[in-house]
Order: structure tokens, then sequence, then C-alpha cells
């Protein structure tokens, strides 16, 4: 329900931006992501990915609060006293994902138990809060909302990436449907990638790899 | 007592804050390039995490539990406001942390000039909230919740500690260039991580 708003906007607002606007959404999947270059939401990342419906829901709660958060932010970023910004804009986020919690555990309540207190910990996720520091703070809203989209969905595409690699090789499944006995071949899940080990392999991997396709080094 | 115990190593060693949950790792692989300032972050953890909780437990218990204000009186005994949980532990979280960063710079100078920048830092630090949201769930009394505090900062600690030793030594070994810095990070971490499952064994 929630995805829908989000991108009827998305949609009405892009041909209003130029062309650098737009980098504000295709940057953060990439040379600018929010977990493998900014190193900001990692924890989510890592909780939720043993499965990717849990990681898709995540992703689409992560976009809403940010998106919707930036905008506030920026609206209000000429009449919030420095000193207290912080405090500011954790009433602001943490009122986005009470909304987003309760809404949550009133339509998909099995969902909502499995994700447990991670919903909650989007108020004190780094992505939320740097982007609110490092772009709303400065911006207009409507910029704004594009970079809150954009890292929502840099942060989703790990989240999906690292939960379907997990999920494949640790439950043989993809959204819950078994692949591998679909095609009949008998698979036995591979316990390390549903542990938490696994899902910091899969990060580190899925980092080596951009890193090796986007040439971005990093000197200790 | 005994009770206190099996908490305690518990919250240390089986249910890590980093290795079994991942709450806390921006500021884990952020800080975590030196050992001494690793130590330093790990002590304000345990100590605001050490304070927030029974804070917290206070708060869930006597107000925002359903039935928690039947002390004001019996009127109030089905009200429930627990989807206010959030806003109230990020409020006494902030304001907490807040606090912490006044009486030190007051009394301790030098712990100040140490630790500063860091102790803002703590209040977005999610192994605090997640701290006090997995307390909620789980039906502690106020003194074990205080050693679960303690215990999750304690573990917390240890394992920045370690990641932040390791990685000194790091400097000295040849990695793929596209693995360095964090990619190899995560990796350690899951390494570290699969080090810490033995604990799972234990039963106190």
């Amino acid at each position: 329900m929630s995805t829908a708003v989000a991108e009827v906007v998305e949609k009405k607002s892009e041909p209003l931006f130029s062309k650098k606007n737009k980098k504000l959404i295709t940057n953060p999947l990439d040379i600018d992501n929010p977990i493998t270059v900014q190193v900001l939401g990692v924890c989510s990342a890592l909780a939720v990915t043993t499965q990717m419906k849990p990681a898709l829901v995540m992703a689409i709660a992560l976009t809403v609060v940010t998106a919707s958060s930036n905008v506030i932010i920026s609206m209000l970023r000429n009449t919030i006293p420095s000193r207290i910004r912080i405090i500011v804009q954790l009433a602001i986020v943490s009122l986005w994902v009470i909304l987003v919690d309760q809404l949550l555990k009133a339509y998909s309540y099995d969902l909502w138990k499995q994700l447990s207190v991670y919903v909650g910990l989007i108020i004190t996720n780094c992505i939320v809060m740097g982007r609110l520091e490092a772009f709303a703070m400065g911006n207009k809203p409507g910029p704004s909302l594009l970079d809150g989209i954009g890292n929502g969905l840099g942060y989703g595409m790990i989240l999906l990436i690292v939960g379907f690699f997990r999920e494949l090789f640790g439950g043989g499944s993809i959204f819950g449907f078994k692949v591998f006995e679909a095609v009949g071949v008998h698979y036995t899940g591979n316990g390390i990638m549903l542990l938490p080990a696994g899902a910091c392999f899969i990060v580190g991997i899925v980092i080596w790899v951009q890193r090796t396709l986007n040439g971005h080094r990093e000197t200790h | 007592m005994e009770n206190l115990v099996s908490i305690g190593i518990r919250s240390i060693f089986v249910e890590n804050m980093i290795f079994a949950y991942f709450l806390g790792m921006c500021s884990y692989l952020a800080v975590s390039k030196k050992v001494s300032t690793a130590f330093g972050l790990g002590l304000a953890v345990i100590f605001v995490l050490g304070v927030t909780i029974p804070i917290n437990w206070l708060i869930q218990n006597y107000i925002l539990a359903q039935g928690a204000l039947a002390w004001i009186s019996t009127d109030f005994a089905t009200v429930d406001l627990s989807f206010l949980q959030f806003i109230t532990f990020i409020a006494v979280i902030a304001a907490m942390v807040q606090l912490t960063e006044m009486a030190v710079e007051k009394f301790s100078p030098a712990l100040y000039g140490s630790l500063g920048i860091f102790l803002p830092l703590i209040a977005v630090n999610c192994a605090i909230l997640g701290g006090a949201l997995f307390m909620v769930g789980r039906p502690y009394n106020l003194a074990e919740a205080t050693v679960y505090g303690f215990g999750s900062g304690i573990g917390w600690m240890l394992a920045i500690v370690a990641l932040a030793g390791v990685r000194e030594k790091m400097k000295y070994s040849n990695v793929p260039a596209p693995l360095r810095g964090l990619g190899i990070t995560f990796i350690l971490v899951g390494l570290m991580s699969l080090g810490f499952l033995s604990f799972l064994g234990f039963s106190i």
C-alpha cells in the first residue's frame, strides 16, 4: 500500500527535475551505495535477509521512512536550531516508523513477528539519520525526496541480492518457492547461509564484486 | 543470583549484540580501525546500555505496557500505550546520552577528550535501542534487565576490541585491492561470528 504512494510521487516529480537530480536516484544504486560504500544501515541488512520476503518488506519500509522524513526535515531545515537537531530528527523519524510498524502489525502480522525489533530499529538506522544530516538539512524538499527514494532503493537492492543468495543456498527456495525441487533436484540446505556468518560473507563478496566492476578502492 | 550470572554470560557470549543480532554494526565497522578508540567507544556503550535499559524497563512496566498504569487508579487498568514505545525509548536514550556527555565533560575532561566525538554517536547506535526492544520482549525483572544491559554492552565492547585488534594486523597482509577495507572486514566479522557460535553449546 505504502509503496504505491511512494512510486506515484516519484513518477510525478521526475519530469520536473533536471539530469542532476536524476543522479540522486541512480548514484545510490552503485557508486554511492548506502551499504557497500557509505557503510550505513548495515545491521538490518544482515539481520533480515535470511529470506527474500522480509528483506523486500524491510526495503519498502525503509524507503518510505527515509523519503518521507527527508521531505519533512527538509521543509523544517531553516527553523530547527542546530543544537537540538538530532532529537528533532529522531522524533520525526520515529513518528514515521511508528506508522509503518502499526500498519505492518495490522495488515501482515506474521511478517511483523518475523521482522521483530528490526522495524523499530529503522529509527536508529544510520541511512535515515545519515541522509537527514548529509542531504535534507541542506536541500529543498523535492531533491530530498528523490535522495531518500534513491538511497532506499540502493539499500533495497543490496538486501535483495543478499536475501536471494541466502534463501537460495540456505533453504533452496526463492520467495518461498522451492526452486531445486521444482526442477527435480534434491538439495540439502546449507546451514551456514542462514547463520549470521553467512550474511557477512555474502555482503563481503558483494562488495568485492561491486568494487571490481566500478573500480572503487580503499586504502586501508 | 545464579539466574543473574546466567543472563550476564548469555548476553556477553551467546547472544552477543554483534555476532548474533548485528546490532550497532555501523559504528562497529567505522570505529574499529584502532584498538584504543574502539576501547573508548566500547566503554561508552557499556555505560549507556547499563543506564538506559533499567530506565526503559521502569518506563515500560509502569507507564507503557498494557495495564501498567493501574498504579494511578483502576480506571487506567486497560490502557495500552505500547505503541509509544519507540518514541519514548529513543527520547530516553537521546536524553541520557546528552546527560552523560555533559557529566563526563564536567567531571572528567580527559575522558571527554578521548570519548567526546563518540558520545553523541551512541544515541543512534542500534545496539542501545535494540537492547531496549529485546528487553521488552523478555520477561526480565529490574535486576535482570540491568544485568542484561551491562552484559550486552560488555559483549559489544569485546567484539569491537577484538575486531580492531585483527584490523590493526591486517595492514601487513596482502589483500586483493577491491576487497581491501570494508570487504575484508565483513568476511572477518563472519569468521569471528562463526567462532562465537561455539558458545551456543554452553548451558549455565
